[in-house]
């Protein structure tokens, strides 16, 4: 059963970090691939009706941690203190400026809106991904369960590193540039002219980019954490995950040199799915890896509530995801086709 | 100031409290615009869509505000209280999450639709996503209250091996009688918020003389809802919710009316300043034997005072729980006052020219948004010294590893955030105000 949970709090934050990426993505490229007012309306018309859907698969995957996990939330949380609370600023940045933005007709109402969009957009993959870096890493955990770490100290490794050091730093930009490069197959799917055209070029480079990135990765993960990749052979699922994460990085440039942009997006989503999916099944069952003593690392055995909670989450679980992914199908049925940007008053 | 404490509780009063300022206007503005919907659907009347229109505007500003107020609440539980968290994640995690599976998709799948669809969808598709959001907003709030309430009167738990709470029957935890009461009272007076602002918008372009059909309409929706809401928050559920204090929290119940001496046939106090270190209420105006029938239904029940519990089990802040709670039953008497004269206007047909009653109404709509603060107030302080009533104090359940400075910060940042927000806020609204009804010319 916490096996289980282990699984449903690893996919709900996957689903998250695919789906609110390409909104992310489209946040970082907006002022390069969308110069006029018109050509960024359309950027706003593909996501604005879905970002806000997006983001409520962090708010799902953090209360079925929650639930099944509180130690963990309450350690990752509390010990990450700095850094949490800089994501859930950006994340209010990025809500207030997609939905004001259209108010006012008016060039610096936009241009303000515009700048705090990009802004947090960059800001917020970085974060993420340095989380992840976390993670993978290990954090000082005591035996109190619980730890405290600077946003910074040196930015070396060591029995105290920052939340933010070579390595997570490292992890971030990773993920800005994988985010980035979803996002400019989303936009390149979704849209037509001008912005297609730059985002199709885009994307092609950005996804170069993602494979250099990711190999060097995942050669700084195995420095900083010998032992991480050994757990892979035996664990059936991470053969899975790296089978779609593989597929998915082979379906992007296959869809971006064929022009078929769904399935390149459909592609780049896979991969960051499978990504995440292999780096569980390399962690699992550890949730929080201690940096001081592995006897202290938080579990998915230690750290979960009783059989009862777990059971009762399932079945409200089994319940409600279906009815989300109902919704997210008939979202984007609604809003299926190419983005026109909308008339002033009537869209984002 | 050196202690966390301070200021992980001055943090979450203060980002709970601003952040409710706008869920409870569009919980009861989501009801509102599907009765207009529904009220253009059946008549096939433009001006009740125009008036869901203007709505809709109003409530697109005031849900983008209470999503990303709402955002950090949700973060606090782990951030600054960890220790409560790891103690109770077990339980009230169920309700945090089923907030997100069952309510949070539903909203912001058919936001944009509600905003923004009215062209592209059919009439009924479009009243369907106001009912989408009418249904995903008042399930949020079921959600939240349930976990609230498990605060306030924890029931469905068992202790872990390692202390900490675990669910023993779910559905005990979800139907907490506390919930039940509190839920009704709570999504009561968010109709009376919305239903006072409609009146406030409907008496001010009356004043004003502008949009006369707008104007006579949203005046008499709010003064007919204003009125059946505004009793329905005291009696019976407000009523009710006295009731459950009275029963679970008695030593709530005596700090509320600064009571310290028990007996039977128990004075209501109207109006007095409670003096905390004499033990006493100072320049009362008392209502004979009244505590005794609202709290237990009979003049003669005996009515503790706070002098019967140890003095560690008492709210801290035993004035501002005082003031709260007089101040909301003070303003919710005030209100039903208020709504009631004007429906009498109203139905004498007279309302449209009474200028006083609509300067009256006009200016009245700050009321209810102050009355609820006040008892949420009431309800948070009155728990006090308890985090989850008779199972953890407060001063257990903050996060061990987090320091003054980092909250102070980010209370700060909190601060600083929500004045810009605030000023966002009023300019957009007053914008929309200043806009007025759009007719639509074109027929989807």
């Amino acid at each position: 059963m916490e096996m289980l949970w282990f699984w449903l709090v690893s996919v709900m934050v996957a689903i998250y970090v695919v789906m609110d990426g390409f909104d992310f993505g489209a946040g970082i490229l907006h002022l390069v691939v969308a110069k006029t007012n018109e050509e960024r309306r359309e950027v706003l018309g593909a996501i604005g009706p879905l970002w806000d859907g997006n983001e409520v698969w962090l708010l799902a995957g953090g209360g079925s941690m929650f639930l099944a996990f509180p130690k963990v939330l309450a350690s990752g949380f509390s010990g990450f203190y700095l850094a949490i609370w800089l994501v859930v600023w950006c994340l209010m940045a990025r809500g207030i400026s997609i939905e004001f933005r259209s108010h006012l007709e008016d060039g610096l109402w936009r241009h303000f809106w515009d700048g705090a969009f990009a802004f947090s957009s960059v800001l917020l993959p970085i974060l993420f991904g340095a989380a992840l870096g976390n993670v993978l890493r290990g954090v000082p955990v005591d035996g109190s369960g619980y730890f405290e770490m600077a946003l910074w100290t040196n930015f070396r490794q060591g029995p105290q590193p920052g939340i933010l050091d070579w390595y997570t730093v490292l992890i971030g930009v990773f993920a800005l540039v994988t985010v980035a490069g979803h996002g400019a197959l989303f936009l390149a799917w979704k849209t037509e002219g001008a912005v297609h055209d730059r985002a199709k070029g885009l994307a092609m480079k950005l996804w170069g980019a993602v494979l250099v990135l990711w190999i060097v990765a995942s050669y700084a993960t195995s420095a900083v954490n010998p032992g991480i990749f050994h757990r892979l052979p035996q664990a059936p699922l991470g053969w899975v995950a790296s089978l779609i994460f593989l597929a998915g990085l082979a379906l992007v440039f296959v869809g971006l040199k064929r022009e078929r942009f769904l399935l390149a997006f459909l592609g780049s989503g896979a991969f960051i799915l499978g990504l995440l999916a292999a780096s569980a099944a390399c962690v699992y069952p550890v949730m929080l890896k201690s940096t001081l003593d592995p006897q202290f690392d938080l579990t998915a055995l230690n750290a979960s509530v009783g059989s009862h909670g777990l059971r009762a989450g399932l079945v409200w679980w089994l319940i409600g995801f279906p009815i989300a992914i109902g919704y997210l199908t008939f979202l984007f049925r609604f809003h299926r086709g190419k983005v026109k940007a909308a008339a002033e008053g009537e869209g984002y | 100031m050196g202690d966390p404490l301070f200021w992980h509780r001055l943090q979450f009063g203060f980002t709970a409290t601003y952040h409710y300022l706008f869920p409870q206007l569009t919980m009861g503005l989501a009801l509102v615009i599907v009765v207009l919907k529904a009220m253009g659907l059946r008549t096939g009347e433009a001006r009740y869509n125009d008036a869901a229109r203007f709505w809709i505007k109003i409530f697109g500003i005031n849900f983008a505000v209470g999503v990303v107020t709402g955002i950090p609440l949700e973060f606090q539980f782990g951030t600054n209280w960890a220790a409560f968290s790891r103690f109770s994640g077990g339980i009230i995690g169920q309700t945090l999450g089923m907030e997100g599976m069952f309510a949070f998709f539903l909203e912001s799948s058919f936001l944009g639709m509600l905003i923004w669809g009215e062209k592209k969808l059919s009439p009924k598709g479009h009243f369907g996503a106001a009912l989408a959001l009418w249904i995903g907003s008042w399930l949020s709030g079921y959600f939240i209250i349930a976990t609230n309430a498990f605060m306030q009167h924890p029931v469905g738990y068992t202790h872990a091996a390692d202390g900490s709470l675990q669910l023993a029957s779910f559905w005990a935890f979800v139907l907490n009688p506390w919930a039940l009461g509190q839920y009704a009272h709570n999504m009561i007076a968010s109709v009376v918020t919305a239903s006072f602002v409609v009146a406030a918008i409907g008496a001010y372009w009356t004043l004003k003389g502008i949009h006369p059909e707008q104007a006579r309409l949203n005046l008499r929706a709010g003064t007919i809802m204003g009125l059946i809401f505004s009793v329905l928050v005291a009696f019976p559920t407000g009523d009710i919710s006295g009731k459950l204090v009275a029963k679970y929290q008695p030593i709530t119940l005596a700090a509320m009316e600064g009571r310290f001496e028990s007996g039977p046939r128990a004075n209501l106090t109207l109006v007095g300043q409670p003096n905390v270190a004499q033990r006493r209420i100072e320049n009362p105006i008392q209502l004979p034997a009244v505590l005794s029938f609202i709290a237990y239904g009979s003049f003669s029940s005996n009515v503790k005072g706070l002098l019967e519990f140890p003095e560690d089990q008492w709210p801290q802040n035993i004035e501002l729980l005082y003031y709260s709670f007089h101040i909301m039953a003070g303003l919710g008497t005030i209100m039903i006052a208020i709504m009631g004269l004007a429906a009498l206007l109203l139905w004498k047909s007279r309302l449209d020219t009474a200028r006083p009653m609509l300067w009256v109404l006009m200016l009245a709509f700050p009321f209810p948004y102050i009355a609820t603060a006040a008892g949420w107030a009431v309800a948070e302080f009155g728990r006090q010294p308890w985090l989850i009533y008779g199972l953890l104090r407060t001063i257990q359940g903050g996060s061990p590893t987090v320091n003054a400075g980092h909250t102070a910060f980010t209370t700060l940042g909190f601060a600083g955030i929500f004045v810009v927000l605030s000023v966002l806020w009023l300019f957009l609204i007053g914008r929309e105000i200043a806009h007025g009804p759009v007719a639509h010319t074109q027929k989807a």
